[in-house]
Parts: structure tokens; sequence; C-alpha cells
């Protein structure tokens, strides 16, 4: 067994907490570069290129991408062979609320979802924990902006619905959301499982990297398609118009049911911030 | 399309030039009012209370800008989705509010009585925090200071870039650009 301490998780987290909302990964920067270059829309193609600045100046000066630094939200896969000294939930709240102060994120949560006092420090946490094998600790994090968060959707379908089913949801989603989610989106989706199944595949997809396809051929086929589908709809950047509308389409899948076929869109906006740390 | 440098008070001179689709650069002050700052600016109207600033004329910048580092005027802060204002932006548009910075569509209710109140509604790009708080060049909290990062604050800014979207006469950037490019 290998000793982890949770002072070292916490550690950890409370960098990451920085280094994700003010460095945005190397594939969604290139992604964005990549896109522009083909926008047609002058008034689309300007805000791409201000975004790509925008990251620029936060990275160099340490400073937020974004004012809205997010929900922290975590996948912690725990591998069977690590020993943990200490309570890891509380180190990685621990983590946040340093990293939260630390690196001047703004503090986004309220204590009580109706009372809706702010608790000052961005905590608690979203954390899911799932076991694995070996002796490290892997931590994938993600702040989560709402403006984006708030257009995502759950739809039960009808097996009888099938894939045609599928495709229509997450369009409808798309376009519904429109400018509000600060497109040009990452879109998750979720397909199976039970009903809170599909919104966790869906938060995990946007946890991919955006080079990375689904391992099984259907389903990185209906991947390929629904992001062009998706640019079709001509929604653009920030909504004014373009062929920007999404960056990558992550579909995730889970075993489900005989009688169901749970469908989850989580939309993240072109500030998709992720960041995977080993311990 | 046309590049406008405009000066606040945002007078009704300056709103009737201004048509969907403008680029503009806004020099002066900004009142920053988000979801739970709005609340109360409606409940105090409501009540027949005064209000922290002047509405009319005026321009709401939809921001809860990061906190600044030390030495900085203010930290990232990019415009926040405005739709979650439309419930509250009826009662400041018929006060004489003229202008409002966010990003993302307003109810058919909203941009009704931006016509009738001739106001337009400016979009900024969202997640372009770090980029727009260049332009903003001083920021004191004037009212809800317990509202942190809600707080009201006055910023005064010099070039903010925003592009209008909806403007006095109902036309809608959204609608329109978004035509154009639909497969
Ligand atoms: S949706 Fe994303 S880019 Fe837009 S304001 Fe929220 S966190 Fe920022």
């Amino acid at each position: 067994m290998r000793k982890i301490r949770v002072e070292e998780i916490t550690k950890e987290v409370s960098k990451m907490c920085i280094k994700a909302n003010c460095d945005l990964s190397e594939d969604v920067l290139k992604q964005i570069e990549s896109f522009k270059e083909n926008e047609k829309s002058p008034i689309g193609k300007d805000i791409l290129e201000k975004i790509l600045l925008n990251a620029d100046i936060a990275s160099e000066k340490q400073v937020p991408i974004c004012q809205d630094t997010g929900m922290a939200v975590f996948f912690v896969e725990i591998g069977d062979r690590v020993n943990i000294k200490g309570n890891i939930k509380k180190a990685i709240n621990e983590g946040v609320r340093q990293g939260y102060k630390d690196g001047f994120l703004r503090k986004s949560v309220v204590k009580d979802p109706l009372i809706r006092d702010n608790t000052k420090d961005n905590t608690p946490a979203i954390i899911h924990y799932d076991f694995v094998e070996g002796d490290k600790i892997t931590i994938h994090f993600a702040p989560k902006g709402f403006g984006s968060e708030n257009m995502g959707k759950l739809k039960m379908l009808k097996p009888s619905d099938g894939i045609d089913g599928v495709k229509d949801f997450v369009l409808d989603t798309v376009n519904k959301a429109g400018p509000n989610a600060c497109p040009p989106l990452v879109v998750g989706v979720g397909i199976g499982g039970t009903m809170e199944k599909a919104c966790l595949l869906a938060k995990k997809a946007l946890f991919r990297d955006l080079n990375s396809y689904n391992e099984k051929k259907h389903i990185k086929d209906l991947e390929h398609e629904l992001l062009l589908k998706i640019n079709d709809l001509g929604i653009g950047p920030q909504g004014l118009g373009g062929r920007t509308t999404a960056l990558k389409v992550n579909v995730e899948t889970f075993p489900t049911h005989i009688a169901g076929l749970p469908v989850a869109v989580n939309l993240n906006c072109h500030v998709a911030r992720h960041l995977t740390v080993e311990i | 399309m046309k590049e406008i440098n405009i000066n606040t008070p945002l007078t009704l001179d300056k709103v009737k030039n201004l048509k969907a689709g403008d680029r503009v650069y806004i020099t002066g002050t900004l009142y920053t009012a988000r979801d739970a700052a709005h609340k109360r600016l409606v409940e105090s109207i409501k009540e027949g209370k005064e209000l922290p600033f002047d509405v009319k004329n005026s321009i709401i910048y939809y921001v809860g800008p990061s906190p600044s580092k030390p030495g900085e005027v203010i930290g990232s802060a990019g415009p926040t989705t405005s739709y979650r204002m439309d419930d509250y932006t009826k009662d400041l548009l018929n006060l004489g509010l003229k202008g409002m910075i966010g990003k993302g569509k307003r109810s058919e209710d909203v941009v009704k009585s931006i016509v009738k109140n001739k106001a337009v509604y400016f979009a900024a790009i969202g997640g372009a925090a770090a980029l727009i708080s260049k332009s903003i060049k001083s920021s004191e909290i004037i009212a809800y200071d317990d509202l942190a990062t809600e707080a009201i604050r006055k910023l005064y800014v010099k070039d903010f870039p925003a592009i209008v979207v909806v403007d006095s006469e109902g036309n809608n950037l959204y609608n329109i650009e978004v035509q154009k490019y639909k497969k």
C-alpha cells in the first residue's frame, strides 16, 4: 500500500484551481485557433481573435480567463493500493478554499439554493469518486461556469426514439441555448444509465481532451456528425452568427434499462477549463 | 459595420443613433448589477425608496467581477447572461435606464420595453473577461457591500468594447446574423 497524506492532496488541488482558471489548456486553444481560420463571419472571426487574445492576457497576468471561476467540480480516481492518511473530502475542499483565495478567484457558491447567502470561499466542491486499480490518486478538475451550466438538459427518451431521437435532442438543446452559454461550446453528451448517471456521463464528457474520441466506432461517428450538424445551426461565436458554434462534441455511454434511453447534454463555454493531476 | 464612440450619460439622441450591429466603444460611467442587486433595486422601487444611483440615462453592466489583485483596479470582469435580469428590467427601463450590457437573449417583454422606452441592449464578449478589464479605469462599491461580487459598483471605463444587439427600434442582431450562416 502506498501512503498519501491529505496535505499533499490539498496542496495539489489549490494549485490546480489557480492554474485551470488562468491558463486555458493547449487542446482548447488549438481548436479555437483552427476554427478561427475557417470562420466566414467577420463578427465571428473577430470574436475568436479576441477570445485568444484574452487567454494570452489571462495567462500572462495570471488572472482568471473568465470572471466566473465556476463551481469546483472534481472526478477523483482512487487506486486500490493507496492508503489515504486523513479525510479526502475535507482535503479537497480545503484545497478549493485556499486556491480560490490565493488565486483571487471569484467565490460563486451560495449556502442554500433558496436563501442564497454566499459561502465566501467557493466551497463546497462537487466531488465524484471512482475506485480503480493502482497505487495513485488521479484528480480531474473543472471549474464550471453557470452561463453554460444553466443551459444543460436531460431527457428520458424511449428506446424507439433511437439515435435520431438523441441527435434531435442534442441539436435542440444547443439551439435553445443560442448565445447564452458563450459559444463556441464544448458539448458533453451522456447516453444511457439512469437519470443521474446520464448527467454524470455528460459532465465527464466535458473533462475529456478535445483531441480525444470515444473508443466505440458508432459513438465516435456520432460525435463527428453532431459537431457538423451543430455548426450548421449558424449560431456562431457568442451567438452573433457564424460557422463556429461548437469546438467539439464528446459523447459518453453506459449500459441502460430495457425500457429506457436517458440522454443528458451538459454544455461548456469556450473557456472550457479542465485539468488532471496524478498523485 | 459602423464603429461609434459614445460617452455617458446615454441620452436619447445617442440611443437613436445606435443600430443593431454597430460596434461601440463606451467611455464614462457604468453601474454594475447582477441577480441579487437587481432583486434589491426592484424591491426598493416597489417600496418607493431611493435608489443608490440615478438610473436615468445610465448604463447597467451585468457583471460580477473576480477579486482584484493587489495594485489592480478590478479583477476579470466579463458580462454575465442577461435573461436572468429580464424579470427586473422593465421597472428600470421605465425609470429611464438607457443601456444594458450583458450577453445572451432577452425576453420578448424586455425587447418591447426597450422599444417603448427607447433604450439599447449591448453585448460584450462572454468569457473575454481579462481583456475587457483593461478598459475599466476605476471601480468603487456604492451599494450592497454585503453582496460581495454582486455589490453595485460604479465603474469608470474608457473605450469599453461592446456591440449593439437590440436597438431602440427592436432590431435584433442575434436573429439577423444567425440566419446568414444557418444551413
Ligand atoms: S459561460 Fe463560460 S465564458 Fe461565459 S461567462 Fe460563464 S464561465 Fe465565462
